[in-house]
C-alpha cells in the first residue's frame, strides 16, 4: 500500500540524512522524497511516499517522530487530500510537430518552458503521478530527450492547516 | 564573561551536576585536556581504550542513576568508541559522549586523524551534534544531557572541533532546555489506566512482564512489587530488568526467554493478561512470535512508542514514564478499592508452582568432580548476600550469573543485553565501582571475554579500584561451543582456545591479585579472600567443567513452551 507521509523538521544541518538514514537502517523504502524551508525558515516540510502495510506504516511513522529534529507526521493517505508533482520535459520539436505539441502542451495546462522551433522544447507540467506518466507516454513518439520530476507535494484539503502550532 | 570553548565545556560539565568522566587524550582534545587540568569540579578517570570509556561511563550510568561521561579524541578515538556507543543505544543508557575533531576549516579535507563521526554515530546514538560556533556549545551541551537522560534514555555525541575548543566567546548558560520537537510524554493516558485496571482486575491468568524500563525510572521497582502483590499476579524479569524485584519474593518468576526459567516461560505461554512494562518484546525474550502468549491480551507500557506493537501487538498501549504510569495504576485500584479474582488466582498460582516444581535452574554439584559455574555464582551470591554490584561480559557464565546470582534490589545488575558486547564486563564494573567505592563490585567473564578488553586491569590499579574478577574458565568460547554443540553437530570451528594467557600473572603484571582455582575444595577459600581483598583488583581464575551448557534453553525460532530443560 502506497502512504503519503507529511513531515515538518528542524531546518537544521544533517536532518535529511537522519530520515533517509531512519529508513535504510530498518529496510524501508522512500519511493520520493521532496524537502523545502518554509516561509518560517527554521522549518523544513518534507513529503515522502513509501510503500508497506499498516503495521510497518505505524512503525515507520513512531521512527520518525523519536528522531530528535523531527517535529511533527502524518500520514495523510487515508484522509481528503491533493498531491501534485511536476514533470519537465525536453522533447524533440521538429515543424511537422510543433503544431501537435503545442496542443498537447495546451490541453495539460503545461507552460512552454523553452521553444526552440526545428530543434526541440521544454514543457513544464503539474499534476498527480498518474496524470503526469499519462503525459510522458503521450510524449514518447514525438521522442523525449530528457525527463526530470519531482515526487508529489501533499497537502490536506478542508480548513485545519499543517503547521508546528496546529 | 568570556571563556574559550574547553573552558565552557568544563563549566558545563560542572553545572550539569558531573562529577566524573572517563576518557582518553589526543591531539583533537588536548585544549580541552589543559582545562580539565586546571578544575576541580570533576575528576577524569583515564581508560586504556576508548570503548572502555563507553563501557565505564554505562556502568556508572546504571549505578548512579547519573548520566555516565565519556571524553575521546578525533578519529580513532571517537571510532574506537561506537561499540561502547551502540552498547548504551541497545540498553536505553544515558551517556554523553564528547568527541574531538580535527579543526573546522579541516572537516572534509581528509585530514590526520579525521573521520565522519556524525555521520558514522548517526544510527549508534540518540542524537548528535557537531558544534559549529562556540556561541552554540553551552546550548548543545545542556541539550544534550537533556536529551540522553529523559524520554528512553540514551546516548549523545557532541562532536566539538579543535578551533571551536580554542575560540573564545561570551559565556551565557542556558537556564531552561525547551525543545519544540522534543517532548518525551512521561504520564500515561487517564483513559488508558482505567481500562488497563480492568483488564486487571477480571484477569484469570496474569503475568507482570518487566524490563530494563523499570532501571531507568528511579524509584519504580517498589511500585511494581507493590503492582504485584496488590494484583497477587507473578512477576517475570527480561535481562536487562533483573532486579526489578527482589529473587526471594514469593511472587516472583526468575527470568523469562531463551534462558529463562520454566515457569517463567510456561506462565507467559499460557496467560490470559500480559502486562509488559519498560520491557519490548526482544526475539531473545518471545521466541517464535506466532506462538508468543498466545491467549494474552497484552497490556504494554513504554516510554518510547515505537517500542510498542513493533513486535507483539499491544491491545492497550500506554506510553509513559513506568513509575508515573505504575503509580497511575495502583491509585486507580485504590479508587476503585479494587480486588483481583482470587479465586481464580488461586488455581493459577497452583499451576505455577506445579511449573516451579521442575526446578529448572537445578544442577548436580559432585563434591570430587569439576567445579560447575553455577556452584561458583551461587556461593558468590551467599558470601555477599545478593547485594553485590554484578558485572558480566556476554556468554555462558553471563546467562549462567543472570540465572543465578539472584539479585535483592534493583541498579545492582550490569549487563549487555541488547548488543551483546564481549568486553563490555571489566570497564563496566570500573565505571560502578568509581560511581560506588563502598560497594562490592563482581565482575563475572569469561576466558574468551575477558581477553577483549583485559588492558583495563591497568586502570584498576592506577585508581585502586578493589573489583573482584572471577573468570568461569572452560577453554572455549563458551556459547558458541554450546550452539556448535547443539546446532553444528559438534563441530567445534575456532572456538577452543589452546593457548589461554596465565591469567594469575596477567593479573600481577597489572598490579593486582591473581589466584586460580582448580578443585571445589579450594574454591570458599579463594572466594573469601578475594572478596575481602579492598585496595587492589583481584582476578579468580576458576577453572569449572569444560562442556557444562547453559539450561534451560529455547532454541532459536521454537516457541517459549518448546523449551529444552537438559
Amino acid at each position: 500500500m502506497r502512504h503519503t507521509i507529511s513531515i515538518l523538521v528542524e531546518n537544521e544541518f544533517g536532518v535529511l540524512t537522519r530520515v533517509a538514514g531512519l529508513f535504510s537502517a530498518r529496510g524501508y523504502n522512500i519511493e520520493t522524497l521532496n524537502v523545502a524551508p518554509l516561509q518560517d525558515r527554521t522549518i523544513s516540510r518534507m513529503t515522502l511516499v513509501t510503500r508497506g502495510d499498516e503495521r510497518i506504516i505505524e512503525q515507520i511513522k513512531k521512527q520518525l517522530n523519536k528522531l530528535i529534529p523531527v517535529i511533527k507526521v502524518e500520514d495523510i493517505s487515508h484522509t481528503v487530500h491533493l498531491e501534485r508533482g511536476m514533470l519537465m520535459v525536453k522533447v524533440k520539436a521538429g515543424a511537422e510537430h510543433c503544431e501537435t505539441l503545442l496542443g498537447l502542451a495546451e490541453k495539460h495546462d503545461a507552460k512552454v518552458v523553452d521553444d526552440h522551433i526545428d530543434s526541440h522544447m521544454i514543457l513544464e507540467f503539474t499534476g498527480q503521478v498518474e496524470v503526469l506518466d499519462g503525459i510522458l507516454s503521450e510524449l514518447e513518439p514525438f521522442g523525449i530527450i530528457e525527463t526530470t520530476r519531482t515526487g508529489p507535494l501533499g497537502m490536506r484539503r478542508g480548513a485545519k492547516g499543517f503547521t508546528v502550532d496546529s | 564573561m568570556k571563556m574559550t570553548g574547553a573552558e565552557i565545556f568544563v563549566e558545563c560539565l560542572k553545572r550539569e551536576g558531573v562529577e566524573t568522566i572517563f576518557g582518553y587524550p589526543g591531539g583533537a582534545v588536548l585544549q580541552i585536556y589543559d582545562a580539565i587540568f586546571k578544575q576541580s569540579h570533576f575528576k577524569h578517570y583515564l581508560v586504556r581504550h576508548e570503548q572502555a570509556a563507553l563501557h565505564a561511563a554505562n556502568g556508572y550510568a546504571r549505578v548512579s542513576g547519573k548520566c555516565g561521561v565519556a571524553l575521546v579524541t578525533s578519529g580513532p578515538g571517537a571510532t574506537n568508541a561506537v561499540t561502547g556507543l551502540v552498547d548504551s543505544l541497545a540498553d536505553s543508557i544515558p551517556t554523553v559522549c564528547f568527541s574531538g575533531q580535527v579543526p573546522s576549516s579541516l572537516i572534509g579535507n581528509d585530514a590526520f586523524q579525521e573521520a565522519d563521526i556524525i555521520g558514522i554515530t548517526r544510527s549508534a546514538t540518540k542524537h548528535n551534534f557537531l558544534v559549529k560556533r562556540v556561541e552554540d556549545l553551552a546550548l548543545i551541551i545542556r541539550q544534550a544531557f537533556h536529551i540522553a537522560s529523559t524520554g528512553r534514555p540514551g546516548p549523545v555525541l557532541v562532536d566539538i572541533p579543535k578551533d571551536i575548543s580554542t575560540a573564545v566567546c561570551e559565556f551565557e548558560w542556558p537556564e531552561e532546555v525547551n525543545m519544540r520537537s522534543y517532548q518525551p510524554v512521561t504520564k500515561g493516558h487517564p483513559g488508558q489506566i482505567k481500562k488497563a485496571v480492568r483488564s486487571m482486575l477480571v484477569a484469570k491468568r496474569p503475568v507482570l512482564y518487566s524490563g530494563g524500563g523499570i532501571m531507568n525510572s528511579i524509584g519504580s521497582a517498589s511500585l511494581l512489587r507493590e503492582l504485584s502483590h496488590a494484583l497477587n499476579a507473578p512477576v517475570t524479569n527480561t535481562l536487562m530488568g533483573l532486579g526489578g524485584i527482589p529473587h526471594d519474593d514469593d511472587h516472583f518468576l526468575g527470568m523469562l526467554g531463551m534462558h529463562g526459567t520454566y515457569e517463567a516461560n510456561m506462565a507467559v505461554s499460557h496467560c490470559d493478561l500480559l502486562v509488559a512494562i519498560g520491557s519490548r518484546f526482544d526475539d531473545r525474550v518471545t521466541g517464535r512470535l506466532d506462538a508468543f502468549a498466545p491467549d494474552a491480551k497484552v497490556i504494554h507500557i513504554d516510554v518510547d512508542p515505537s517500542s510498542i506493537s513493533k513486535n507483539i501487538h499491544a491491545h492497550l498501549p500506554i506510553v509513559g514514564d513506568v513509575g508515573v504510569v505504575l503509580k497511575q495504576l495502583l491509585e486507580e485500584i485504590a479508587r476503585k478499592d479494587g480486588k483481583p479474582d482470587s479465586e481464580a488466582l488461586q488455581l493459577w498460582w497452583e499451576q505455577i508452582n506445579e511449573w516451579r516444581a521442575k526446578d529448572s535452574l537445578g544442577f548436580d554439584q559432585p563434591e570430587d568432580a569439576a567445579i560447575k559455574p553455577q556452584t561458583v555464582i551461587r556461593m558468590v551470591h551467599e558470601k555477599t548476600k545478593g547485594n553485590a554490584i554484578v558485572s558480566t561480559d556476554v556468554g555462558q557464565h553471563q546467562m549462567w550469573a543472570a540465572q543465578h546470582y539472584g539479585f535483592n534490589r534493583p541498579h545492582r545488575w550490569l549487563t549487555s543485553g541488547g548488543l551483546g558486547t564481549m568486553g563490555f564486563g571489566l570497564p563496566a564494573g570500573l565505571g560502578a565501582q568509581v560511581a560506588m567505592p563502598d560497594e562490592k563490585v563482581v565482575v563475572f567473564t569469561g576466558d574468551s571475554s575477558i581477553q577483549m578488553c583485559s588492558q583495563e586491569f591497568s586502570m584498576a590499579f592506577q585508581y585502586n579500584l578493589p573489583v573482584v574478577v572471577i573468570i568461569l574458565n572452560n577453554g572455549y568460547m563458551g556459547m558458541v561451543r554450546q550452539w556448535q554443540e547443539m546446532f553444528y553437530e559438534s563441530r567445534y570451528s575456532n572456538s577452543y582456545f589452546d593457548s589461554l594467557p596465565n591469567f594469575v600473572k596477567l593479573a600481577e603484571a597489572y598490579g593486582g591479585i591473581g589466584i586460580r582455582v582448580d578443585r571445589l575444595d579450594e574454591l570458599d577459600a579463594a572466594l573469601d579472600k578475594a572478596l575481602n581483598v579492598n585496595d587492589r583488583f583481584v582476578l579468580l581464575d576458576v577453572a569449572i567443567s569444560k562442556e557444562e551448557n547453559v539450561f534451560p534453553m529455547v532454541p532459536a525460532g521454537a516457541a517459549l513452551n518448546e523449551m529444552v530443560l537438559s
